[in-house]
């Protein structure tokens, strides 16, 4: 992962100044029966953006991404794609999706799949360059239901590709890759940023988020919970994390000023704290016999955690 | 940006004609390639005009040649199948897969997407037909002159209509996993009653009149018309076949609305 995040740093770097808005969801509110999919949820994607929607399952990810398609319609709020309504036909032109789809018809070959939706886009891309994205080359004449589960996510990821689209939307893209497939489909995504494409991804892995995004959305609830740079993020939750032998009680520890939580894990102490340095002072005076003492600054995995369990509960709960 | 580069370029058109013309292509490869399709649609019919059709070649009903009869009765069948199965279970299974959401955020115009599906079932009904033909001429003695084989072709192929609607409607209200069983429900009793398999006079006096309410029987009348079994009923046959096709387009339509406020 370090070396992951270090290799995207550069590149968000390098990266123009977002431009334009590309597409928007203004105060959208979307309800079905009856739940709440999206609570007044703003979103604004600029030119050459990589945002990630981040959140667990209900969070209204897909809900979002729906809207900006044109699948569904806002109970209230708006929602501009281009400048203009996203069921317009112009406007789907410049995008490309892929969405979270079961199945696809088994009996047509990688071919002929590629070609019916190039044939939908004014400007396609050639066949061996979409062959080359899904990782499919020399392979075009298999048929669909004779591929392997990540190569056909990398199929969904080629067909979104096809028209040579502006904006893309990956709803759920490495869902259920293995760690190799998923490692590629992250390169495949970087060259487009770095071709000035924009693009939307929903993920409810972090560690996606943080390969990939210059701009992550939290979301929980249909709300945004929390928004920023990745590195902003982890540094505006600033939580560390001390683990430690100790003899001290969890009920005890999370009862420190200061201490998110507080839990053993094994014969490990795990305490999550904005104040590291006050509560090892007290840790150490209350428990001569500590041992094993390590603290990290959280990752993402910890702030998203943190984040999104401030929304729900009360802060300062024990997990 | 990529957005002023994209608006500066000539504007590329899309080939409306490849688009249909692909659409409508794979769509046929991509039924003909599915044994479990291939076996509902063109399966039952020839396997049953094999079992009930051939072995009567030597019988009669009422001075009437049965596998002639049979012929006929059987390629409205066939028909029914292909637009039920080929439109009804295929959109029903795309759609409960997510597929068909993929396609509705491409820039594909939906009408192109529901011709491509008319399209199967104009076929395989024209082809299970054509089929039926041969094995009736071939193995069950049946004569046939041209004419009456062309005008088959031709009512068959229009008679597809009202099924092709209804098919459209299964698809949209029944979850993937139930659909082929539906549909079985509605095919098998519409075709018995419709007087597909046995001669509608064979059947109880309450079943005939059910099965004027139904359009199976009014396409089996118009089917078996051509090669001269009934006659007079054409003009009427049409019109309710017509009204039965404008029904369930109505509904079809309404449905999708409905669905699309929810979605």
């Amino acid at each position: 992962m370090g070396a992951v995040t270090t290799e995207f740093s550069e590149i968000a770097g390098a990266e123009p100044t977002a431009g334009g808005t590309v597409a928007s969801l203004q105060s959208v509110t979307k309800k079905f029966k009856e739940q709440t999919a999206l609570d007044g949820f703003s979103l604004e994607l600029r030119a050459g953006e990589v945002v990630a929607l981040l959140g667990p399952n209900g969070a209204g990810k897909t809900t979002a991404v729906r809207l900006l398609l044109g699948l569904s319609e806002p109970t209230a709020g708006t929602v501009r794609i281009f400048g203009g309504d996203p069921r317009e036909r112009a406007s789907r032109e410049r995008l490309g999706a892929m969405l979270q789809v079961g199945r696809m018809p088994d009996t047509l070959k990688v071919r002929e799949h590629l070609q019916l939706f190039c044939s939908y886009y004014p400007k396609p891309r050639p066949l061996d360059e979409l062959l080359a994205i899904a990782g499919l080359e020399g392979q075009q004449d298999k048929y669909f239901g004779k591929l392997s589960g990540g190569q056909k996510q990398r199929m969904l990821f080629a067909l979104a590709l096809c028209g040579d689209p502006d904006l893309v939307f990956l709803d759920e893209p490495t869902l259920g890759m293995d760690v190799e497939a998923r490692r590629s489909l992250w390169q495949q995504v970087r060259a487009l940023s770095a071709a000035g494409k924009t693009i939307l991804l929903t993920t409810h892995y972090l560690e996606e988020a943080d390969a990939l995004a210059s701009r992550i959305v939290v979301m929980q609830t249909g709300r945004v919970v929390a928004e920023g740079r990745p590195e902003d993020l982890k540094a505006a939750q600033g939580s560390r994390t001390i683990r430690c032998v100790t003899s001290l009680n969890a009920v005890f520890l999370s009862g420190l000023s200061g201490v998110i939580s507080a839990e053993r894990d094994g014969e490990t102490t795990v305490v999550r704290t904005e104040s590291a340095e006050s509560v090892l002072r007290t840790m150490l005076q209350e428990d001569r016999n500590l041992s094993r003492l390590e603290v990290r600054s959280a990752g993402l995995e910890e702030t998203f955690l943190a984040l999104t369990n401030h929304a729900s509960h009360t802060a300062g709960k024990i997990q | 940006m990529a957005t002023t580069a994209v608006l500066a370029l000539p504007q590329t058109r899309v080939s409306r004609l490849r688009l249909y013309a692909n659409e409508i292509g794979f769509e046929l490869f991509k039924l003909a390639r599915n044994k479990s399709y291939l076996f509902s649609m063109i399966g039952f019919p020839v396997i049953f005009y094999l079992l009930f059709g051939v072995t009567n070649k030597n019988s009669t009903f009422q001075g009437h040649s049965i596998a002639r009869y049979l012929l006929a009765g059987y390629a409205c069948f066939g028909a029914m199948g292909s637009s039920l199965f080929g439109i009804g279970a295929s959109l029903a299974i795309e759609k409960g897969q997510g597929w068909l959401e993929m396609k509705r955020a491409s820039p594909m115009p939906a009408a192109a997407y529901l011709l491509a599906k008319l399209a199967v079932a104009f076929t395989f009904a024209f082809s299970i037909t054509l089929l039926l033909m041969g094995l009736g001429i071939a193995l069950a003695g049946v004569h046939l002159t041209v004419p009456e084989g062309l005008h088959l072709l031709a009512v068959i192929v229009a008679g597809v209509l009202p099924f092709a609607t209804l098919g459209l409607i299964i698809g949209l209200v029944m979850p993937a996993s139930a659909s082929p069983g539906v549909i079985n429900l509605i095919y098998l009793p519409m075709s018995f009653c419709g007087g597909l398999w046995l001669p509608i006079e064979t059947l109880p006096h309450w079943l005939q009149v059910v099965a004027h309410g139904m359009p199976s029987y009014w396409f089996a009348r118009v089917a078996l018309e051509t090669l001269g079994y009934t006659s007079g009923y054409s003009p009427i046959a049409w019109l309710l076949l017509g009204g039965y096709t404008v029904l369930f387009v109505l509904a079809a339509g309404l449905i999708f609305r409905r669905q699309e406020s929810q979605a």
